[in-house]
């Protein structure tokens, strides 16, 4: 690590254990000039120059007033920072392959809005924030989620160019979110269902045969579930419908590690194993899920699927 | 950073821009050449409709051809594309071709810095209050500009311009801070270009017919003058310029060259006064006879005339004494004697004739001179500015014919008639009188005050001077031109004002322009050492200078950020009140705790001072029901029972 960036590491460290709402304040926010503020200074100093080689005492005025335009636009931009308090919230799951969107609320208890705010995180587009006077408002800082697993939130810039443009006021962020990432999956059809203790009799229904009609498309269904010819007598606004099967409602589906041998990697057993999650979740089977470590017995519903979900996105790699 | 500024402009902030450009260029018009005036102003249209439209801004070849017409247009009109003149009509030019480019806020900001150098560039013409006032204006909308820039989306336009007010007002102490204490440097720091001052009028140095009758017709200042006791007499107020020795029949002209110091017999005690010269490109001074006491960097030239040392380019003041009643070379060497009794040859033979008529007829050279006064005294000479035009033997046209003139013309005549007769004689040109404005009780002295008078040398008398025209027209020294001239002669519109209520306005305005010119304008680095010493601070070097603007500057910067972002705890009245019943309470020692309700609190007052529980009860009453109840009729009701705690 360059003495730069271990000097900057020290500089910009973060003072709170980042779980709690904390208040920006002077320690936090640091204010340099922008390009655009380079050219200002540039152009005073040459003013300046003129203004004394000619006496003009005008000139003078213009140049004093400038920088005294500079100086309090700097209060300003600083000031729109200032007293901004900031409180983590919690992010929904998302598949690897999906962004992920953190939210934060920012809160003004001042008299006076705050204007162009933009948040943003090294390397990705950032967004534009503005928070009203005596108000609050809710900023989904999205970022990609390429691997599964804990997505730590990294640091995050908060800045402002507001009002002149002259200076740019930013304050780091870190507070401690992470969203988890499941794997991204991959569709498949479902492995035959094993036959039930209670319900062996109906074993020989088929996930993918009786058709029961059609609902939205969610975005975990498989684009081989589309049924495209009637998304397409739709309207553009509704999205695309996929095919409902019914039957196998009672047959219980076994997701083993030891079925998906045939993968090449860990990774894409645990895809598959995803992609079967998120199919029988759909149609409203029951399920169970055995991994190394792990072994969750059959089951339905929403609880049910994200615990399989967290189990798949945290298996230890 | 970088990406906000190759951020494109929101669509509707370019108006905001339009009007930088407008408000930055529209005072050059004023001096700028016609046709650039046009161009920028089609080119404005051109944004505009461009934007209106949501049009495709021109390429980058249009926008080439349209520089190369403007940079030729320049080059014809300037013969240079730098200089004064020629590089504020490039900006002029390069501010209207960047309304064709406006696309990111980088070009938003370039049309921002190039709107600082317009208005900057424009102070070469003129300095005025009008013009102090359009800089905080284009100031202002400057900043609203720039607030709407980086704004993000649409804020509402009252709102812009409300917080764009603020932040210059705020900027104000600053501007106030670095203009009185920011070491002040003195001339130029390198050699002006060529016309840095053209165009001004004044006063010249030779006299040829008709220079000081179109001089006369400018209501410019010329000076002003503030004396350090009582205005002197009126027909004292001889502002001696340059005096002029050579006569070629046509043109008078100064001779070259200094002569030997003067010797000045003061006949009265000196009074003193300061000056304030307009720039007039010349070097020498306008001095009340006689000048017995100089600034530095001045001196006499050995024909009464104070030069300063270099050009009088900008507005100066100098302290001059004078002496009113004085003799002035009374030995004077036989050189300088000889050139003021020349006269081109084989001219206006009549006048000769009639000079040599009186000198033979034995009269002494003062009789002689009374003699031509008597002459011009008679009924058919004539005061006016539009003389009829003279020949080859202009003072003989003048003096046997046409009999009508202007001062020069009588100051040319008689110091014609004065060699012809063996008397030696020169032209002085300067101004006369002045105008005191009763409100600031500055003597105002304007181009159309120009005069000129003559001086003869008598023995035993020196210089002395005679000022022809006094006899022809006395009111002309008395009151000034405008008195003297008959309706339709061509006066500036200033002295044309005769009623008095224009008359005053016109001396508020003046008096506020001098206020101007004398505080703001005027503060220099010896005001500057003036101010610091009034102060207490006597030692002044810039590096002193420098410690106190800083110290002041950032102890303004640290009292601005702490009242902008100071929270202020905002106590509604009824909780200021009933602190102060608390604070009440204490004085009279009741021990109250602060966790303790209202109710709790009467309760205990009753207990621990049974003289105040009545009074005390009555607050706790009116405050819960300003809490409570929510109607503000109560807040009345706390006030009084607060005031009437015994």
């Amino acid at each position: 690590m360059g003495v730069i960036s271990s000097l900057k590491q020290r500089l910009f460290r973060w003072q709170s254990d980042g779980t709690t709402r904390f208040r920006l304040n002077q320690r936090r926010i640091f204010i340099v000039p922008t390009r655009g503020g380079l050219l200002f200074a540039t152009a005073l100093l040459v003013m300046l120059i003129g203004a004394i080689n000619y006496n003009l005492a005008l000139g003078h005025a213009l140049v004093f007033l400038l920088a005294g335009l500079g100086m309090t636009g700097m209060v300003h931009s600083f000031r729109n920072l200032h007293g901004l308090l900031v409180t983590p919230g919690r992010s929904e799951a998302v598949f690897a392959g999906e962004t992920a969107h953190f939210t934060l609320t920012l809160d003004n208890d001042r008299k006076q809005p705050r204007p162009a705010l933009e948040l943003g995180i090294a390397g990705e587009k950032s967004v534009a924030a503005a928070v009203d006077r005596l108000a609050s408002s809710k900023i989904n800082i999205p970022l990609l989620a390429r691997r599964r697993g804990w997505l730590e939130l990294p640091r995050i810039r908060l800045s402002t160019v507001y009002p002149l443009g002259l200076f740019v006021a930013w304050s780091y962020l870190q507070p401690a979110m992470r969203c988890l990432v499941y794997p991204q999956p991959l569709f498949s059809s479902l492995p035959p269902p094993r036959p039930t203790a209670q319900g062996g009799a109906r074993s020989g229904e088929g996930g993918e045969e009786d058709f029961a009609g059609f609902r939205e498309r969610q975005p975990a269904d498989s684009p081989r579930h589309v049924a495209w010819k009637a998304s397409a007598r739709q309207n553009d606004e509704q999205g695309l419908l996929v095919k409902q099967f019914a039957g196998g409602a009672e047959t219980e589906l076994h997701f083993d590690w030891a079925a998906t041998a045939g993968m090449a990697s860990s990774e894409e057993r645990l895809s598959l194993l995803t992609g079967w999650v998120i199919s029988a979740a759909n149609e409203g089977r029951r399920y169970g899920l055995e991994i190394p470590g792990q072994n969750i017995p059959p089951g339905s519903g929403e609880a049910h699927r994200r615990h399989c979900l967290e189990a798949l996105a945290l298996f230890p790699a | 950073m970088s990406t906000a500024a190759r951020e494109a402009i929101d669509h509707a902030a370019t108006p905001w821009l339009f009007g930088v450009a407008a408000i930055t260029t529209a005072p050059h018009f004023l001096h700028q050449p016609g046709w650039l005036s046009a161009f920028a102003g089609l080119i404005l249209l051109w944004g505009t409709w461009l934007w209106q439209g949501d049009r495709r801004l021109p390429g980058r070849w249009v926008l080439f051809l349209l520089v190369a017409l403007g940079c030729a247009g320049i080059l014809l009109e300037f013969h240079s594309l730098f200089g004064r003149d020629a590089g504020v009509a490039m900006l002029v030019m390069f501010m209207a071709m960047k309304l064709l480019e406006l696309k990111s806020r980088r070009d938003a900001m370039v049309i921002v810095t190039l709107g600082f150098f317009l208005l900057l560039t424009h102070y070469f013409y003129a300095q005025g209050i009008t013009t102090g006032l359009w800089l905080l204006g284009s100031l202002w909308l400057i900043t609203a500009a720039l607030i709407r820039l980086h704004g993000g989306p649409a804020s509402p336009l009252r709102a812009t311009l409300r917080y764009a007010a603020s932040l210059v007002a705020q900027a104000l102490p600053f501007m106030l801070l670095l203009y009185l204490l920011f070491p002040r440097i003195s001339g130029p720091l390198w050699g002006l270009p060529q016309d840095a001052h053209a165009g001004k009028t004044g006063l010249s140095e030779q006299m040829a017919p008709g220079a000081i009758a179109q001089l006369v017709q400018s209501g410019d200042i010329a000076f002003r003058v503030r004396f350090d006791g009582p205005l002197p007499a009126r027909d004292k107020l001889y502002w001696r310029g340059p005096v002029m020795e050579n006569f070629d029949g046509q043109t008078w002209r100064q001779s070259p060259g200094r002569l030997a110091a003067e010797q000045i017999e003061a006949l009265s005690l000196p009074v003193t006064y300061e000056t304030t010269l307009e720039a007039s490109e010349q070097r020498w001074l306008l001095t009340l006879d006689a000048p017995t006491g100089l600034p530095p960097e001045t001196a006499l030239n050995g024909r009464l005339t104070a030069y300063a040392r270099q050009a009088i380019s900008q507005r100066q003041r100098f302290r001059f004494a004078a002496s009113l009643d004085f003799r002035f070379n009374v030995r004077e060497s036989t050189g300088v004697l000889e050139r003021n009794r020349a006269l081109p040859a084989g001219l206006n033979p009549q006048t000769r004739a009639l000079a040599v008529d009186w000198r033979n007829s034995g009269k002494t050279p003062a009789a002689i001179v009374n003699q031509a006064l008597t002459l011009f005294a008679g009924r058919d000479f004539a005061y006016t500015l539009q003389p009829p035009l003279l020949g080859r033997n202009g003072i003989d046209d003048f003096l046997f014919r046409s009999k009508r003139g202007f001062c020069e013309h009588y100051a040319a005549a008689f110091v014609v008639l004065m060699r012809s007769a063996g008397i030696p004689a020169r032209v002085v040109g300067g101004y006369q009188g002045g105008e005191r404005n009763p409100l600031d009780g500055y003597l105002v002295i304007r181009q159309s005050d120009a005069h000129a008078w003559a001086e003869v040398w008598l023995d035993g008398r020196g210089w002395v001077r005679v000022d022809p025209t006094a006899v022809v027209a006395p009111a002309r020294l008395e009151n000034g031109i405008g008195d003297v001239l008959a309706a339709g002669e061509p006066l500036p519109a200033v002295l044309q004002l005769r009623s008095d209520m224009l008359r005053n306005l016109r001396y508020r305005w003046e008096a506020l322009n001098n206020a101007w010119n004398q505080q703001i304008l005027g503060y220099d680095s010896q005001s500057q050492r003036d101010l610091l010493s009034r102060l207490g601070l006597a030692d002044t070097g810039w590096q002193n200078l420098a410690v106190l603007l800083a110290a002041s500057c950032s102890l303004a910067l640290a009292a601005l950020a702490a009242w902008t972002m100071y929270n202020r705890p905002r106590h509604d009245p009824a909780t200021r009140l009933w602190h102060k019943a608390l604070r009440h309470l204490t004085r009279r020692q009741v021990n109250w705790a602060p966790w303790e309700t209202p109710l709790t609190i009467a309760q205990r007052v009753r207990l621990e001072q049974p003289a105040l529980g009545e009074a005390f009860d009555r607050v706790v009453e009116a405050y819960l029901q300003t809490r409570y109840a929510g109607a503000t009729d109560n807040l009345k009701t706390l006030r009084a029972a607060v005031a009437h705690l015994p």
